[in-house]
């Protein structure tokens, strides 16, 4: 059950330089655009080099920035192993949208830990909830560059935010590097086509 | 329009700083609490004084000096560093302020980046300086100038402590006004309230004691304490600082009637306590880490003969170690008004997840630093190291203890002191030497301990989000200053052997360390080269490597170097490497089969 105090709760999880910053960035700034009141928690310092990191964006918010345990709405992962990571934090109702490339971590290519195939962790995601899962990084690189596959994603959960699309775009084109603009914008609408 | 703007609340509280008229700001980085100075330093138009300092210690002076001149000053630390900088802390409050000046100091309930989650509100108490505790980024960003005018009406600084939620929160920010607060800086000589000989002291630290009920009264009627009567309800619920807004969520969720007073300044509030105790016969109190308020509400209600239960960490109702969060209300809650919590039962992964701890970055130079020390040393050898993105080196082992800042030169003097017959090869970062580590040299030297010192030199404060320091030639601002040499630096405390060598250029440090193991007495080491991420930043492209196919073995030594960018197939046991290579030729150094090539054009 999603709480009371919150209209869209959030959580966006990756791996460390993926860009979710930059995505619970664009999202929130929109939010703030359309007069939501909204309320953030980021992941900064030592876990940034590479470690798992979990942001919450809490729309429609004025208390704090944690989403309680099966709290939110919807669950965007960067990177498959962080979509199970975090899946507490989901409410039973909720949308898990996730990208199925994977970033291995040093205890795998160090041979430490495996990694598990990625079509089993949709199955296990899916044995639960709503699973909108595809390969972001591809649909990135079709856009124009690997590194736009935040903004895919953003495109994709933007079919589930109580914000107008335009809103959501128009940050898109002013946050990221002029430079980039225009694949970003593709890679935003290509994700936000990946939902039925 | 709207006026808000979404912020991170460390760029709000450099808001808040600017809206309150702040002067001169000083800080030294330190997770959670850096993007405060590192806002004020890119701001383009400043009409302030901004600088990272070398160490906390020497930044809370920075600031006391300007204050005494009558102008405003911060400084800002995380909270370990307030440790560094409680000498001057203690004497300050003596001695007090003219301009205002406000200490933030930013805790880590949680231990998110820090190696302690210690309260600073206990600095407060010790102090006797008053403390801010924000529960949200707007709160923060307005108790900034309100800090300012509290220091400077009862001349004592002001202690604001936001935690890695506040400072790593970002909300949407209403802006305010800026102060037109322009006071010339002048030093009046009065040596009874700058000169803290023991006959000033003791006169001073009466007159800290006397202003303290008027401190109190004032913080009791402050906006930051909120105080909401239920009477239909005989329970109330404290709570202060972040945890009051997961309480309030706590309480909306289970839909109980309770009093709720709200805690934002210390010392606490007595007479809204009070006011509660006479309304309630049960009090739970919620805050994060050490029960300050709950003790203070026991003492209070002792003091008033009251029989109100106060209930709280000291019986394990509220966690005392780590964060809080709406779960750990709602359950605390629930406990006192004997109903059920609600809260969701959480199923076991089935699935076994990889761990995916941070890992120094593909080409960071401190794992060719380390990859030769380890070979000359062997893995025998005792390695104690410091604070800094090369405390990662865990994973490679070359970090065999980390205790503070500063911290890797004495406890290997003390291991070598001790009689220990390994070899004791210690590392530390630039950044970390020049804040408390040259004192841990000049020890060592002083006191002939037979130890190796490596430098890891990346040429900025890296961690925390690339600061500048002394060994980069700029100042916070990007402003050209004296570069201080290390080798110098090293040589001025008393070093015979000092050599530099290029962290890239594996065999020459390889030689290096084996030089610096054969001399008697204390060596030092500076392995040179820029972080791969500032360097990357600032247009450095390195040619990066592959593996040949046919004539890598599967032997994995590349792969132990534990580099993101090296991969493993186990189906063809060969290595590959990734679109994260940077070109920094370590693996193609050590792979013993000529293997790793770089990728030619």
């Amino acid at each position: 059950m999603s709480s009371k105090a919150s209209k869209f709760d959030l959580v966006i999880s990756g791996v460390g330089g993926q860009g979710a910053i930059l995505a619970s960035d664009i999202i929130g700034r929109s939010a703030v655009i359309e007069n939501y009141g909204v309320r953030a928690a980021e992941t900064h310092g030592m876990a940034q080099r590479g470690g798992s990191v979990v942001n919450h964006v809490r729309i429609g918010c004025d208390l704090g920035s944690i989403i309680p345990l099966k709290g939110a709405d919807c669950l965007l992962a960067l990177e498959p192993v962080e979509a199970l990571r975090y899946i507490d934090s989901l409410a039973d109702d909720g949308v898990v949208i996730m990208n199925t490339e994977a970033v291995y971590p040093v205890t795998v290519t160090t041979g430490k830990a495996q990694y598990p195939d990625v079509e089993s962790i949709v199955a296990e995601l899916k044995k639960t909830h709503r699973v909108i899962a595809f390969n972001a990084t591809e649909k990135a690189a079709e856009a124009g560059s690997r590194q736009a596959m935040n903004v895919v994603l953003v495109g994709a959960v933007s079919n589930f935010l109580p914000i107008k699309t335009e809103t959501l775009l128009e940050r898109v084109k002013e946050m990221v590097p002029p430079k980039t603009i225009d694949t970003n914008v593709k890679a935003f609408e290509m994700g936000r086509s990946m939902v039925e | 329009m709207s006026t808000r703007e979404y912020m991170l609340g460390n760029v709000a509280i450099a808001r808040g700083i600017v809206e309150g008229g702040g002067r001169v700001i000083s800080g030294y980085p330190g997770t959670p609490s850096s993007e405060i100075v590192d806002t004020l330093s890119k701001m383009k138009e400043r009409d302030f004084y901004v600088e990272w300092s070398v160490n906390e210690k020497v930044a809370m002076e920075v600031a006391a000096g300007a204050a005494m001149t009558g102008v405003r000053s911060v400084v800002t630390m995380k909270h370990v560093g307030l440790n560094v900088a409680a000498d001057p802390l203690m004497t300050l409050s003596y001695m007090g302020v003219k301009g205002g000046m406000v200490i933030i100091v930013a805790d880590d309930p949680g231990c998110h980046s820090s190696q302690n989650e210690q309260d600073t509100r206990i600095y407060s108490e010790f102090s006797l300086m008053p403390c801010l505790d924000p529960s949200t980024p707007q709160e923060a960003k307005d108790m900034l100038p309100y800090a300012f005018e509290l220091s400077e009406k009862f001349e004592l600084p002001v202690i604001f402590r936001p935690t890695t939620r506040i400072s790593h929160g970002k909300a949407d920010i209403e802006l305010g006004e800026i102060t037109e607060h322009r006071v010339q800086a002048k030093f009046e000589k009065d040596t009874s309230r700058w000169v803290m000989v023991p006959s000033n002291a003791v006169v001073r630290h009466p007159h800290l004691l006397s202003i303290q009920d008027g401190i109190r009264e004032e913080l009791e009627t402050s906006p930051w304490n909120e105080l909401t009567i239920n009477e239909d309800s005989k329970i109330g619920v404290i709570a202060a600082g972040i945890a009051s807004v997961y309480a309030k969520e706590a309480i909306e969720n289970l839909g109980v009637s309770a009093s709720y007073l709200k805690i934002g300044a210390y010392p606490v509030p007595e007479g809204l306590i009070k006011k509660m105790y006479e309304q309630v016969d049960t009090v739970l109190v919620i805050e994060e880490l050490e029960p300050i308020v709950e003790d203070r509400c026991k003492i209070i209600a002792k003091d008033m003969e009251s029989n109100v239960k106060i209930i709280g960490k000291t019986d394990g109702t509220v966690p005392r170690v780590g964060e809080l969060n709406v779960d750990h209300c709602v359950k605390a809650i629930a406990d006192v008004f004997d109903i059920e919590s609600g809260l969701p039962e959480i199923k076991e992964i089935e699935m076994e997840l990889p761990p995916r701890p941070p890992a120094m970055c593909a080409g960071c130079s401190h794992r060719s630093t380390y990859y030769a020390m380890k070979k000359v040393f062997g893995k025998n050898a005792v390695f104690p190291s410091d604070i800094g993105c090369y405390t990662l080196g865990i994973q490679n082992g070359t970090v065999d203890t980390t205790l503070c800042m500063g911290g890797s030169i004495p406890v290997a003097s003390g291991i070598y002191h001790s009689g220990e017959k390994q070899p004791i090869c210690c590392s530390i970062g630039d950044s970390t030497f020049f804040h408390t580590g040259m004192n841990g040299l000049l020890n060592a030297v002083y006191n002939k301990a037979n130890i190796t010192v490596a430098i890891l030199d990346n040429r900025i404060t890296a961690m925390t989000g690339h600061q500048p320091n002394p060994g980069m030639g700029l100042t916070s601002t990007g402003e050209a200053t004296k570069e201080i040499d290390l080798e110098q630096l090293c040589r001025g405390l008393g070093a015979d052997f000092v050599e530099v060598v290029d962290s890239f250029d594996v065999k020459a440090t390889i030689e290096a360390f084996k030089r610096a193991k054969d001399y008697e007495g204390t060596s030092v080491i500076i392995s040179k080269q820029p972080c791969i991420i500032y360097a990357r930043r600032t247009g450095v492209r390195l040619i990066p490597f592959k593996v040949d196919h046919d004539k890598c073995v599967g032997c994995r030594m590349c792969v132990n170097l534990g580099c993101p960018a090296i991969e493993f197939d186990k189906e063809t046991k060969k290595s590959t490497i990734n679109a994260m290579c940077t070109g920094c030729g370590l693996c193609a150094e050590v792979c013993k089969f000529d293997a790793i090539k770089e990728i030619q054009k």
